[in-house]
Parts: structure tokens; sequence; C-alpha cells
């Protein structure tokens, strides 16, 4: 179903320099409505900065935001005050009016925008209701758990339909189970709506369960972007690769001469993609390293381990080999410790290799 | 139950040195209560621990003679002229410190406490001069502007103590929902740091309520305060020690008043609202 919004909102070349720091530099990037757009990066990768250049909380140094207008032109919304905009903000810290009730926050947006008393009663109750807060309408926010505070601050956010709905690691504060049981909710309560929804998390498992399109931003530039999935499989760098990978990527140099491609101090391998001679990057993901041979084709590492950690039913095997730190995610409990020799089978189909320079081939 | 364990738990239950403490706090307290209901007979006469005759004539004097209620009502209009205007100001200064930063913001929030570090005598001699040249000489405002000039920067450090403990995002989400921010502050931002404003309002009711220097040379007639009334009850037949005393009592009478409704949060006021 079709919101009566649906705009999409652009960045264009945008940059914001605090104290001579660049927060971020040139962000190019779309964000379409129906469907996450999840905003992917470490810490400090401009994240947060981007979206209250979004929202119109800070200004950017220079660049354009421009929205969907009507009959396909494009609004400028660049120096428009927030408090004009059509927005819903989520804060990662559970941010409510604390003097007000849970009704009257929610309904707070409705009652600026005059909306007619009846009116404001019947959606506030159905968001309630949907996000399961409907019987804790009169209390406090600060009465109620920080699951139910962060429902809260999303019903607010949800209830006006705003144009752009902006979550800025609006779950990293929850326990696990909660955030769990809201990250399946979140999808479908603002699939209804028609908002542009801009998610941001650190956490590349949660950008491929939310799906929809993702933009990677590292120290405050734009890796890449596009379709979630497609992103994770197909790396434009080798920086996007690390970016989206947890555990970290694993990977290495090596060189190709004469369609055989020898791993930096490791074995080598014969080239499938018709690499031209040279030096490459390769890397590979946690659970492509394995402890069992995989294949015929697989080759064979001798590493020293440094850490195990056993969640239950994995294990991550942190390995020295080859002068680099490789971790290896495998099934069931490999209680290996400190300083064990393994042997651990890498098979080069799952390669994906880079120019030395981290560049696409 | 026996009775030596009864009186046992008792003394327990009193807790000698707090009582004896309090005790001891309230002895000139008593004594002023007491003198107050006392003829000046009585207190010239001898020692004596509690009222032999106990009189309301003492109250009547001062509640009936307008030179004596008078005093009262100057200043408590001076006093509540003062908190408005110290609050007034204090309370956008307070949030201009504590969500912006701006060159040598730090320099002059210190600079703003330094004023209170000045004696007060300080500044009698330039505000008695400055007012009596603009013809504000012995009017309440006078005495209200002039004790600002110590309310307001008290203000501003408790008011900004109290809304640095309010989240920044609180204020971008009101600008979210729309709220234009005069509706923000009054609506959301002010119910928030209520107990603030309250504690603020306090210590501006407290130093402008017993201030007497200022409020005693900044006025003749008109605007006399009752600190100033109290202090000049000699007159042909001596002192006149029981309504004096009379006076004492209705003087701590408004200041306890306030505290009352203060007392739960005057401990992080006197932190300046940083607990």
């Amino acid at each position: 179903m079709r919101g009566a919004n649906w705009v999409a909102f652009e960045v264009k070349n945008i940059t914001l320099t605090v104290g001579g720091e660049a927060y971020l530099s040139a962000v190019d990037a779309c964000f379409t409505p129906g469907g996450f757009n999840v905003l992917l990066g470490p810490t400090l990768s401009g994240k947060t900065s981007l979206l209250r250049v979004l929202a119109g909380l800070d200004a950017p140094t220079s660049g354009q935001i421009v929205m969907d207008g009507p009959n396909q032109s494009k609004v400028d919304l660049t120096g428009v005050a927030v408090k004009k905009r059509s927005i819903g903000f989520v804060y990662q810290q559970f941010i409510n009016y604390p003097s007000m009730s849970v009704f009257d926050n929610i309904a707070s947006p409705l009652r600026v925008m005059k909306t007619p008393k009846a009116d404001i009663h019947a959606r506030v109750e159905k968001i309630a209701d949907l996000l399961a807060i409907g019987p804790m309408l009169k209390r406090k926010p600060l009465e109620l758990s920080g699951g139910q505070q962060q429902r809260v601050a999303l019903a607010r956010a949800l209830v006006r339909e705003a144009d752009l709905v902006l979550l800025d690691e609006p779950l990293a504060n929850l326990d696990y189970k909660l955030r769990e049981e809201l990250r399946a909710e979140l999808p479908k309560l603002f699939n209804q709506t028609g908002s542009t929804v801009v998610y941001a998390t650190t956490e590349p498992e949660e950008a491929l369960l939310l799906g929809g399109t993702i933009t990677l931003l590292h120290e405050g530039r734009t890796v890449q972007a596009g379709p979630t999935l497609e992103v994770y499989r197909t790396p434009n760098s080798l920086q996007s690769a690390r970016t989206f990978s947890d555990p970290p990527l694993n990977s290495a140099p090596a060189v190709c001469s004469g369609g055989t491609v020898q791993i930096a101090g490791g074995p080598t391998y014969k080239d499938t993609l018709g690499l031209p001679d040279g030096a490459y990057q390769i890397g590979f993901r946690a659970h492509q390293l394995h402890v069992k041979k995989p294949s015929r084709n697989a080759l064979d590492v001798s590493a020293c381990v440094a850490i195990t950690e056993i969640t239950g039913s994995e294990s991550f095997i942190h390995v020295d080999l080859l002068g680099q730190r490789w971790t290896a995610l495998v099934h069931g409990i490999h209680p290996y410790s400190e300083g064990d020799q393994v042997t651990l089978y890498l098979d080069p189909a799952d390669f994906m290799v880079f120019r030395q320079d981290g560049s696409a081939l | 139950m026996s009775t030596p364990m009864t009186i046992m738990r008792l003394i327990k239950r009193i807790r000698i040195t707090p009582t004896l403490y309090i005790l001891f706090l309230m002895v000139p307290l008593y004594w002023l209560l007491t003198m107050a209901l006392k003829t000046n007979a009585e207190i010239l006469g001898g020692f004596s621990l509690w009222p032999a005759n106990p009189t309301l004539a003492n109250f009547k004097t001062i509640l009936t003679d307008p030179s004596w209620y008078g005093g009262y009502i100057n200043s408590t209009i001076y006093v509540a002229l003062n908190t408005v205007i110290s609050l007034v100001v204090a309370l956008p200064a307070a949030y201009a410190f504590s969500r912006y930063r701006f060159m040598g913001d730090k320099h002059l929030f210190f600079w703003l406490l330094s004023n209170r570090m000045a004696p007060p005598a300080v500044f009698v001699l330039p505000f008695f001069q400055l007012y009596s040249s603009i013809g504000l000489f012995d009017t309440h405002i006078a005495v209200a502007l002039a004790h600002t000039l110590f309310n307001v920067p008290l203000a501003v450090w408790i008011l900004e103590g109290f809304m640095s403990g309010i989240p920044k995002e609180i204020d971008e989400t009101a600008q979210i929902d729309g709220y234009s921010f005069s509706a923000f502050f009054t609506r959301i931002f002010m119910p928030l740091i209520g107990s603030g404003i309250g504690v603020a309002a306090f210590f501006c009711f407290m130093f402008s309520w017993v201030e007497l220097l200022i409020a005693r040379t900044l006025t003749s007639v008109d605007a006399k305060p009752i600190a100033a009334v109290m202090t000049r009850t000699v007159s042909a037949s001596g002192l006149d020690w029981g309504v004096l005393a009379a006076a004492g009592v209705l003087t701590i009478v408004p200041g306890a008043i306030v505290i009352w409704f203060v007392r739960n949060h005057i401990a992080k006021g006197f932190a300046l609202g940083r607990v």
C-alpha cells in the first residue's frame, strides 16, 4: 500500500566539519520509501552526523538535502527549520518527555499539528496497540522498562506518519531478547506507513536482518551503497567488505604470476579469474575458514591459536599466521587453547580479490 | 512487657545526640518566641523560662501600626519583584549557558558567580548615587533591581545545573515534533526543571528578604523594609523589647513557609543542581 507520503530523500555532496574535524566528507546517498535504508558503519563513521543533517538538527558545512516534491519536482530541504519538516527521530537513548504521560508523549506531534481530538485518540491508541504499550498509556515514561520506553519513542515517531523517519541505533541500549523481538517487528511497522525510514546501526548482522538497501559509511565517507544482500555479496572494495563483516574480515596480500596466486608466505592456488600478473589483496569471511577440509580444492594452512570464544553452538577461533590475525567461525565446540597449532582450510572459490590498494578489480 | 525494657527501647528510639543538637538549635528561637509573648516589664524583670502572663499585645501592636506592618508590605513587594525579575532574566541565560557554546562562555559563567563574592557594602555607594540621580530612590523597584545583582548570578548557576541534567535530545525531539521554541520552553522544559526553579526562587527570596544594608540605604519612608524598621525601635521610653521580638517572629515566618515548599530539593540547590 502506498501512503500519502512516499517521497525519496537524497543527500548531495554533504560535508560536515566541526571544529576543524571532518565528520562527513562529500557524502552522497539516496533514501527511498518502502523498506529500510540501513546506514552501516563503525562508531565515529558519521552515521549519527548524517542522520542529524538529514533531520536538520545540524546544518551541513556544504552540500544539499533534496526531497521529492509534487509533479516529480525536487524540493531543497537544506536550511529549512526542523519544526517545519515532517520527520520522526528515535535516539539510541530512550528520549521521551518525562513529565507527560505515555499517551501525551505519543500524541505530542499530533497536538502540535492541531489534529482533531477524536482523531488523536484513535491514532494514538492504534499505534500503542501495535507496539504493545496499550495498557501503559496513563503511566509516565520513566515508570516503564527500557524496552517499553523505546516503544514509546518509536510510537511518537510513527504516529504522525512523517515523510522521513530516522532511527539512530534504536535497539543498541536494549537487552538481547528485546532487541530481537523489536527488530522483527520494526519492518512490519514501518512498511505500512509509506515513510522513508533510515536506520543507523553498527552491526552488520542487524543490517542483513533488516534487508532493504544499505549505505556503508567509513570515516565520514560513503563506501558503497545498494541493495543490502548485493553489497554483502559483492563488495566494491576491501574497505566495503571490512565494514560489512562481523566477525572481522580475514585478508592477506597475495601475488599472481603466470596464473598462480601465492598468498604471502603461505600456500599457492591456480587462478580462475584471469588475473594479470601483479600484487593483490584477498579477503574472505570468518565462516569460510574451516577446521575440516570442505572441498577437494581447499588449501591448508597451519596457524597458532590466539584465543577461542565459544558461544555454544559456534566457536570463534582467532589464529595468527602469515603475520595476520584471522578468525574462523566454525560450528560446534572447539576448545582450543592459546598456543595450540591447528590446521585450517580455505577454499579459493570463496576469495574476494581486490587490487593492492583495496579497490575492486 | 516489663517496664525497664520499654524504657530502654524508648531511649534507643529517641537518639540522644540529634535530640540534644536540635534542642540547642531551638533555644534562641524559643527565647525569641517567649519574649514576644511577654510584657516589657516581665522581660526586664528577671529570668523566667516561660511567660507568666502570655500576651498577644506585642503582635497586635505590629499588625495595627502602619509604620510596623508597612515594613512587611514593603519587604514583600520588593522581594517578590526581585524574585520574579531574577527568574525571568536567569531562565534564558541559564538555558544559553547550558545548551550553547560561545566564545568566552566559561569565563562569563564564572564571572557571574564572582559577583556574589563582593560584599553588598561595596555597591551601596554607587547604587545610592545612581538611583538618587535617576529618581528611583525610595522605591520598591530600586531595591528589587539592586538585589538582582546578587540573585541573577546565583539563579543562573542553580538553573544551569538543573538544565544540564536534562538531555539535549529532549529539546531536539520537541523541535522534531514541531514545537516552537517558546512552546517547548514553557510546556515541556520548565516542568522538567520545576524543582530547580523552586530552589532558585527560594534562594532569591531568602537573600532579598534578609539583606539589610542595601535595602536600608536605598529607602527612607515609602519603601522602608521591615529589617530597617526593626533597627529603629529605640523610643523615648527606651527599647520596646516585646514588640521587637514579635517582629522577629513574624520575620521568620515567611522564610519558614518558603522552605517548607522546597524542602525536598534544597540539597540539590545548594550543590547548584549538580547532584
